[in-house]
């Protein structure tokens, strides 16, 4: 065991670890204000806007989170038209096509946790809200949306932790968040256990954070309405 | 006297299946109009076409004089508001009590009383929150349970809540639903009796009721529905001991006994 190199690298981990928390945090906060729309959308009875976004997530959902990064990544470059385009300073930097990715992967669950969610509201208290005179945009803002967010906190929660965990993909497309600093110390001092040990224990940190964060949240919105 | 509630031959078919074939009703300020019949006789359906949860295919509703304006939807046949912000206007003078409460579940009781009078009449939160501390008391719940979600009380209390909900709109006609349909045998009584009072004080309200005794002893006019046309209409005392129908005496039977 070789523990003085992870010492030494722990300002590495402290930007990996910065890096992480930047990519999760800022694909959840798109994800989350794209999915309450799509949400309230996705049970739409008009099948012209239903369906396009039932298939968004089927797609999202089903097909592997590397795959979806390698595609945007490495797969578009092959588009001479891309590359030429107004979009390719963007299109080639591997944050940025890091960070669609996870928001494209994020918003697919979450929209559909969230619509989850709404289909689970009695009819009743939509019905109630439209007899009282609510506007449609009231209703979204003060009934659905609301009993959406409490209906699936549980749900979301997971999904959170999930993405989170998803971020050490970004190593495989140059990032360094933690696991690509620990991959490059396992390249530079041909030791393999001790740098992912450290990243998956910073892992665990960030996650029991998270995880305290959602049983707070849950006992101040969803518990007492048992 | 002006009309506090007009609703005139109203017409309603889900298909081929007729289930309202004209059904006109109107109320005067204070009175308590009873709706019975037996299930699909088409009264929910009669009720909730007043403020248009169901679209009627005919018919006309005016609310404290002002008419709805409507036009007939191309796609269904069916009516439609020409203007939403006139259909939610209505809506607001006209509370809805629902047989299953439908209270916010995710608001505590206070909260949901106080909700439509913010959101939807769009009055200062200060004069909501007077609104409801009076009408909650009025319907006999103490400030102890202000704070509780509704999947914390009794259907009772629910029902209760969804009263002070509806009169905290202060609105000119009340609309309930078979309001204790969905209650236990011993949580009837104390609804009715909120009802009953609220009839006393001069509200205008509307019933759809399976209680014969209720309606009998709070309705000014009692209208009985049968196949989507009203059979008989008349004071209680003409429909209870008189009944001149057939199909209204056969109901009275099976129901008063």
């Amino acid at each position: 065991m070789n523990w003085t190199i992870i010492a030494d690298s722990l300002p590495l981990y402290a930007q990996g670890a910065r890096l992480t928390v930047l990519l999760t945090v800022s694909a959840l906060a798109i994800g989350f204000g794209l999915s309450l729309g799509l949400a309230l959308l996705r049970n739409s009875p008009n099948p012209w806007i239903r369906l396009p976004i039932a298939s968004y997530t089927l797609v999202f959902r089903g097909t592997p989170l590397l795959v979806q990064l390698f595609l945007i990544y490495f797969g578009l470059a092959q588009f001479g038209l891309l590359r030429q385009s107004i979009l390719w300073p963007w299109l080639s930097s591997p944050l940025f096509c890091v960070l669609l990715t996870f928001v494209l992967n994020t918003t697919a669950y979450t929209t559909e946790i969230f619509a989850g969610g709404l289909r689970h509201l009695p009819p009743g208290e939509i019905e109630a809200a439209r007899a009282y005179g609510m506007s449609p945009w009231t209703i979204a803002r003060r009934i659905l949306i609301p009993a959406m967010l409490s209906r699936s906190l549980t749900l979301y929660g997971n999904e959170t932790i999930m993405m989170m965990h998803a971020t050490s993909l970004a190593s495989t497309v140059t990032l360094l968040e933690i696991t690509g600093v620990a991959r490059n110390i396992t390249l530079t001092s041909y030791i393999l256990f001790e740098p992912y040990v450290t990243a998956a224990a910073i892992y665990l940190c960030l996650t029991f954070i998270l995880v305290g964060a959602f049983h707070m949240a849950e006992r101040r919105w969803v518990d007492a309405r048992g | 006297m002006m009309m506090k509630l007009a609703v005139t031959d109203i017409h309603k078919h889900y298909g081929p299946h007729e289930v309202l074939k004209g059904v006109s009703l109107s109320a005067r300020a204070g009175d308590v109009v009873s709706i019975l019949g037996s299930s699909g006789s088409g009264k929910s359906t009669f009720l909730r076409c007043i403020n248009f949860l169901e679209r009627p295919h005919r018919g006309t509703i005016e609310v404290g004089g002002e008419t709805l304006v409507t036009v007939p939807d191309p796609r269904t046949g069916e009516l439609r508001a020409k203007s939403p912000a006139q259909l939610q206007r209505i809506r607001t003078r006209l509370s809805m009590v629902f047989q299953n409460f439908c209270l916010w579940s995710h608001m505590t009781v206070l909260q949901n009383v106080i909700e439509a009078p913010i959101h939807a009449l769009g009055i200062p939160r200060v004069e909501a929150l007077e609104r409801a501390y009076a009408n909650l008391a009025k319907v006999g719940l103490g400030k102890d349970m202000h704070d509780r979600y509704p999947a914390r009380l009794s259907g009772g209390q629910q029902q209760r809540v969804a009263i002070a909900r509806a009169l905290c709109m202060e609105p000119e006609v009340m609309l309930f639903d078979e309001p204790t349909s969905a209650l236990d045998p011993e949580l009837v009584g104390e609804v009715l009796k909120v009802m009953q009072a609220l009839a006393e004080e001069g509200r205008t309200m509307v019933i759809v009721t399976h209680e014969m005794g209720f309606a009998r002893h709070v309705s000014s006019e009692v209208l009985f529905l049968h196949q989507g046309l009203v059979e008989e209409r008349g004071s209680p005392a003409e429909i209870f001991e008189h009944p001149q129908s057939v199909r209204l005496q056969q109901f009275l039977a099976g129901r008063l006994h």
